[in-house]
């Protein structure tokens, strides 16, 4: 190996204050969640204490925080089997050259595009207007979907790309209708790739604010409930909510980068069975 | 017979792409084209306190365009889409480069660029708010110059300031530089480069007149995420100027908090045809689709 140039550890140095310009924040209001009773938003600790973390669990203090989290999870989980679903279906939809395919990836591209807040209107007027009424299972849905199904689907080109046609061929040449080449050839090839569609889905909504502002209806979603806080609340209270849900990502961003390792595992062990005979 | 075949593989290809395509056909008009083309015809309504009356007035353009406030919301807007993009093009791809061509053993490459997008799925309010104990008047930042004596009295623009707005916003959105330049990078035959440095090229030679032009995709990728998603915000403008400047977006929720829908679908009219000039203008130079 090379000796190291000159740019590599200043260069170094640089991401390494990248990372802390990340992380440092976060990282700070996590310490400071842990602030005493009579603690502050800022530094100095008054104490440590879990007494932040403890008024999360008494509704009356901070709103409907759990009840809006058990939203925010459910809500994620739809839209994660949407996008899912639906940017598979596009994707090999997309491989078709089908007529009208341009125009189609043209409206995915404004989906992405769009600034947020006109889809919230926008859903939002449809609904209110439309005498159907705005709710998070509906609207709300819908217009997370117009976020997520983009990153899908571009994640699904970027892995067709990269899909050797060989192995359809291989397996209509062996007689397979084109649903048993789907279902036993490029559905388990891909698998590993949809487990990063799954965690952008789930994680694009969990998070996603601007779109839900005005099509979540009279119960909230748990950013909703953070910005709600962020107006009136002065207190570490809402230090120890946003630890606990960056935990919380955390966790699930841990979960998925997990499967993802251990299908890819479990792929290269069943591996190729070529010249092995039956 | 073989054109016919032709012809019908053609067709029922046609057939199959629509029956795949057509959740997400279905999804894109239902929440995509109809809500724009509603906020399109409420922009020219009219309103009253209570309620919005259908009709078909330019009122709400004519009031937008006679506003001063406009203007200065606009120029506003544009500039920290300029200021963010600029900052975060040289940031991104700085730490795109290292990882790219410093970074050589593949489990840190990978280590790396994840913890470089880890916060893409995190909450961006969350984000947004920890700056607050590091800005602050009494914040870890002034404390630090303070007692280093580079200051006497607590710098009082850290925070609730454009700059506390640029800083966010440079923090939210940078990984989307630094995502799509990594990518076309890696895609760079490493033979061109060795191929300058044996043609007698620096480093800096090199970096100018074959990586920089080979990366314009990514770099164009980037900045399309970067300018729709700062021409777009309204959430990071109020609470980190603490409501004391506006961008277009603003302008907006404030309307709509006034429920006052039509002057806001008006104002959103605008804003729509304003970054879609500007991405078809950047979608000119770069086919997405060949870049994944």
């Amino acid at each position: 190996m090379s000796e190291r140039p000159r740019s590599f550890y200043i260069l170094s140095a640089v991401f390494g204050l990248f990372l802390l310009f990340l992380y440092g924040p976060t990282l700070t209001i996590g310490i400071l969640s842990f602030q005493g009773p009579q603690g502050g938003l800022t530094f100095p600790m008054r104490g440590t204490s879990l007494h932040w973390f403890r008024d999360l669990f008494e509704e009356q203090a901070v709103g409907d925080i759990w009840g809006s989290f058990r939203r925010s999870f459910a809500l994620g989980l739809m839209v994660m089997v949407t996008t899912v679903v639906v940017s598979v279906m596009g994707g090999l939809a997309f491989r078709k050259k089908f007529k009208g395919s341009g125009i189609l990836f043209q409206l995915v591209v404004a989906s992405l595009v769009i600034p947020s807040i006109l889809i919230s209107l926008g859903v939002g007027l449809m609904f209110s207007q439309g005498g159907l009424g705005v709710h998070w299972a509906t609207s709300g849905f819908g217009s997370q979907l117009t976020w997520t199904l983009p990153f899908g689907l571009l994640i699904m080109f970027a892995i067709f790309n990269r899909f050797d046609p060989a192995f359809e061929e291989a397996a209509r040449d062996q007689g397979a209708s084109p649903w048993q080449t789907l279902r036993h050839v490029v559905l388990p090839i891909i698998a590993p790739s949809l487990i990063g569609v799954a965690l952008f889905g789930f994680t694009l909504s969990y998070d996603e604010f601007a779109r839900t502002l005005l099509t979540s209806g009279s119960y909230n979603t748990l950013p909703l409930e953070i910005y709600g806080m962020t107006t009136n609340v002065t207190t570490p209270v809402i230090f120890a909510l946003g630890t606990l849900t960056t935990v919380f990502s955390f966790a699930i961003i841990g979960v998925f980068l997990l499967t993802l390792r251990l299908t890819q595992r479990r792929q290269a062990k069943a591996g190729s069975d070529a010249g092995k005979g039956v | 017979m073989a054109a016919l075949s032709k012809a019908n593989i053609l067709k029922s290809n046609n057939l199959t792409g629509w029956l795949l395509a057509a959740p997400l056909a279905l999804v894109l008009a239902l929440f995509l084209i109809l809500p724009i083309c509603l906020i399109v015809v409420v922009s020219f309504w009219q309103a009253t306190e209570f309620s919005i009356i259908p009709a078909f007035s330019f009122e709400n353009y004519e009031f937008l365009f006679g506003s001063s406030v406009t203007y200065t919301v606009f120029l506003n807007t544009f500039k920290y889409a300029a200021i963010t993009w600029a900052i975060t093009l040289v940031i991104g791809f700085t730490i795109a480069y290292y990882l790219a061509f410093h970074i050589r053993s593949q489990t840190w490459q990978t280590v790396f660029f994840l913890l470089c997008t880890v916060p893409f799925w995190t909450s961006n309010i969350i984000r947004m708010i920890s700056w607050i104990p590091f800005l602050g008047r009494n914040g870890i930042a002034n404390s630090a110059l303070l007692s280093w004596g580079v200051i006497d009295e607590p710098l009082e623009w850290l925070l609730f300031s454009d700059f506390a707005v640029i800083l966010a916003f440079v923090h939210l959105y940078t990984l989307f530089m630094v995502v799509p330049i990594f990518n076309t990078m890696m895609r760079i035959d490493r033979s061109l480069l060795e191929a300058a440095n044996d043609a007698g090229a620096t480093g800096f030679q090199t970096l100018t007149n074959v990586i920089i032009p080979l990366c314009k995709p990514g770099i164009m990728i980037g900045s399309i995420f970067v300018l729709t998603l700062v021409m777009g915000d309204f959430i990071t403008v109020r609470l980190m100027s603490g409501s004391q400047s506006a961008n277009v977006g603003r302008l907006i929720s404030n309307d709509i908090a006034l429920l006052q829908y039509p002057s806001a679908s008006a104002t959103a009219v605008i804003l729509l045809i304003t970054v879609l000039l500007m991405i078809s203008a950047l979608l000119r130079l770069v086919d997405i689709r060949k870049e994944l």
